[in-house]
């Protein structure tokens, strides 16, 4: 098996790696070098060194503060999601009757796309708002407040689903032998399940971290940043400084060069971190 | 031998996930343009062809059938593709950069020209070019053409014939006929007259949403900020095709005249603006809802798509937008264009011939009847700036009320002085600052502020 492996590595991995270097290598590389230059078609672009990122910081603050609006809204998109997620998972893989009818529920919100649900729930928040005389474009709050909810809803039923793979694969023999030392059940799930089910909580701190920093199409359905941008995360701020500004289409690629390095920095620590507490099994 | 052929299978597996995967890339990045195309390819190569960016959402079945008849006749392939409501310049940016880039795209004026700077083609010696009514109507560099009009239009106070005769014959209203009203004061004595009796007119407003969601502001940060715009430049005698550094906004507490008038009597409560679309205005005015909406000639076809549709051809007028200028009572609508063709330099010669050749054919050839025809029988309904048109007026009551306004002697059309604006961010900020206003976050003075502050920066930033 071995020998095969090694024999025909590439019939496996080329077809992935040939998308990956079209697909993903290759626009990175080129999106590096646009953002050193002043360009309106990515085909002629003109050298401009450090303009650009100087520009981000400069010209209008709505970076740093799409930035920190970023960082709030995936702070609490991490735990509320993470929290929810395994809270139904464990009522989940209880001996329950009807519990695949009610993973399957949960699980569903999931398979919609962004944009959809963007625009179904600015309708149920414009709808519950109207009763008050409001409507989401009041205050920037209500936008960020409502992605966090429709974050939750969409993000809940996947991290569950891992949740629960998690939990299948316990051992029963662990559980029983802390059952018979007296430990309580939230002892049990404190020193046993949360250390076995290391993995899975660090795949879905990674999945909602990176997925809800890196949130574009909700924002974009459900407010498009209004009112005037206070509720633009950085994705979102990234889209309109490229093209809604003539000339800016550099620094918008400064502001995503900007913003890869903080997602891969993130990325890492966190990563790394929840690796350490990993258990094995 | 059968481990020669096993070893072959998997060869020949991976080579076709390989090439599956490829196809796979290359169907994605071409699968926006082939939605909208008319998917004639077959044309021979010595001819050119044609990719029609177009601009206009609400015209794309006719650009389609319009391309799918100049095929049939020519043999020349057309493709079209229309880029989504508010997306153009995106769609543009990403189009332009592949190598079948758009040989024909829109231009909206100056500010956009600044963007395209080198990929016009110089137009000053194309048939469609001399054929112009008025030169002026062009884009221009210098001397050099660089765009031509698609269509003059005209935009206004829509207003429902029906409901203001219903109010006319009422007691004690403030006007008897429409000649009447030709000032703001009047305007604003009948309007809150009306809204006082707007039980006894079975109206539930008089005008329509002042939407202000995202995207669909465009009527107040575009349309009606070029009124008083437009004065303030008129009288520093400003040239508009320099780029305008910077204003005072002169005239702003005219733009709130009307647009207090357009909130304070409106079906929609003012807190709820945010959430409305312009789509929502034109429904409320189709139902007949309310008697006036501030819109142009477009307009129409989607009054008279919506269903249930209450307001007749004859009953459907324009009316100049009045803001309490002085002098004001002979003031037009608000006629201009926004929509120059282009030709894209960058394509190749053959393709930018062909491209020219099929504009000559819409407006000076055979073409020309989709170009005057309504928009029910499959034309576009254009006003066109063309001599070649002398005595064909375009069906569709609103673009023949906008002909009939140009040629009042009595009255003096604003031009569309707003292609001038600095940039889509400098008028999204704006709609975003007038909703605000309208939510009670900011007052009117920093509004007005705003307004002057960010024009000087984003024209200097573009500059």
């Amino acid at each position: 098996m071995q020998r095969t492996l090694r024999k025909y590595w590439a019939v496996f991995t080329l077809p992935t790696l040939v998308c990956f270097i079209l697909a993903f290598f290759i626009p990175f590389i080129m999106g590096f070098g646009l953002s050193f230059a002043k360009f309106t078609t990515i085909v002629d672009a003109k050298f401009v060194g450090f303009s650009n990122y100087i520009k981000a910081f400069s010209g209008d603050a709505s970076f740093l503060s799409a930035l920190g609006r970023s960082l709030i809204f995936t702070a609490a998109c991490v735990v509320l999601i993470n929290l929810f997620g395994f809270t139904l998972a464990l009522l989940l893989t209880r001996k329950m009757r009807g519990t695949n009818v009610f993973r399957t529920i949960f699980f569903m919100p999931n398979l919609i796309g962004g944009i959809v649900l963007g625009y179904i729930w600015q309708l149920i928040f414009n709808g519950v708002l109207a009763k008050f005389n409001q409507t989401l474009t009041t205050d920037g709050k209500y936008g960020i407040i409502g992605l966090i909810i429709l974050m939750c809803w969409q993000m809940t039923g996947y991290m569950m689903v891992i949740y629960i793979a998690g939990l299948q694969n316990v051992s029963p023999d662990l559980i029983e032998a802390a059952q018979i030392d007296g430990a309580s059940a939230w002892q049990t799930l404190i020193h046993v399940k949360i250390p076995m089910v290391m993995p899975s909580i660090t795949i879905c701190m990674f999945m909602t971290l990176a997925n809800s920093f890196k949130l574009f199409d909700q924002n974009l359905a459900l407010t498009n940043g209004a009112p005037d941008d206070t509720s633009a995360l950085v994705a979102l701020d990234i889209f309109k400084t490229f093209y809604s500004r003539t000339g800016y289409e550099g620094v918008g690629q400064a502001k995503a060069v900007i913003f890869t390095i903080i997602v891969a920095v993130i990325a890492f620590v966190q990563l790394h971190a929840t690796r350490e507490k990993e258990v094995e099994n | 031998m059968r481990h020669y052929g096993k070893k072959m299978f998997a060869a020949a597996l991976a080579a076709s996930l390989v090439a599956a995967s490829l196809t796979g890339c290359g169907g994605t990045a071409s699968s926006g343009s082939s939605a909208g195309s008319t998917g004639n390819t077959a044309a021979s190569s010595g001819k050119g062809q044609v990719y029609y960016l177009n601009f206009k959402p609400e015209q794309a079945d006719q650009f389609n059938a319009i391309a799918k008849a100049y095929t049939q006749k020519t043999g020349v392939s057309v493709k079209v593709q229309t880029a989504a409501s508010g997306t153009y310049e995106q769609t543009l940016k990403s189009e332009m950069a592949k190598s079948d880039a758009p040989t024909i795209f829109i231009c909206n004026g100056p500010v956009g020209y600044k963007t395209w700077g080198s990929y016009y083609a110089d137009l000053t010696n194309a048939d469609i070019t001399k054929h112009l009514t008025n030169t002026s109507l062009a884009l221009k560099d210098g001397n050099k053409i660089v765009g031509v009009p698609l269509a003059v239009e005209g935009y206004g106070i829509i207003y429902n014939q029906a409901i203001m005769n219903k109010y006319f014959k009422l007691d004690g209203a403030k006007a008897k006929s429409m000649d009447e009203i030709n000032n703001f004061a009047k305007l604003k004595a009948v309007v809150e007259d009306m809204t006082a009796k707007k039980a006894k007119l079975g109206i539930k407003g008089v005008f329509a949403s002042t939407s202000l969601k995202t995207g669909e502001d465009w009527r107040w940060q575009t349309h009606l900020a070029n009124i008083p715009i437009t004065y303030e430049l008129q009288d520093n005698k400003t040239d508009i095709a320099a780029g305008v550094k910077e204003i005072k906004f002169k005239y702003s507490d005219e733009y709130k005249n009307i647009f207090d008038l357009y909130l304070n009597n409106s079906v929609t409560d003012k807190k709820m603006l945010g959430s409305k679309s312009v789509g929502d205005s034109t429904g409320e005015f189709a139902l007949g809802q309310v008697a006036m909406v501030q819109n142009g000639s477009w307009v129409w076809s989607d009054i008279s798509k919506t269903d249930g549709n209450v307001v007749g051809k004859d009953d459907i007028k324009f009316m100049p937008i009045y803001t309490g200028h002085s002098g004001e009572q002979d003031q037009g609508l608000c006629i201009g264009t926004e929509n120059f063709a282009c030709i894209n330099t960058k394509a190749s010669a053959d393709d930018q011939k062909a491209s020219i050749d099929f504009l000559n054919w819409l407006y000076t050839g055979e073409g020309m009847d989709y170009v005057t025809k309504g928009a029910s029988d499959g034309g576009l309904g254009f006003i066109a700036p063309y001599d070649t048109f002398k005595g064909k007026s375009p069906d569709g009551p609103l673009a023949k009320q906008v002909v009939q306004w140009e040629n009042n002697k009595k009255v003096k059309i604003v031009p569309w002085d707003f292609t001038c604006f600095p940039s889509q961010n400098f008028k999204n900020k704006f709609g975003a600052a007038l909703l605000q206003y309208v939510q009670g976050q900011k007052t009117w003075s920093d509004v007005k502020n705003e307004v002057v502050k960010d024009w000087k920066s984003e024209a200097a930033a573009t500059a």
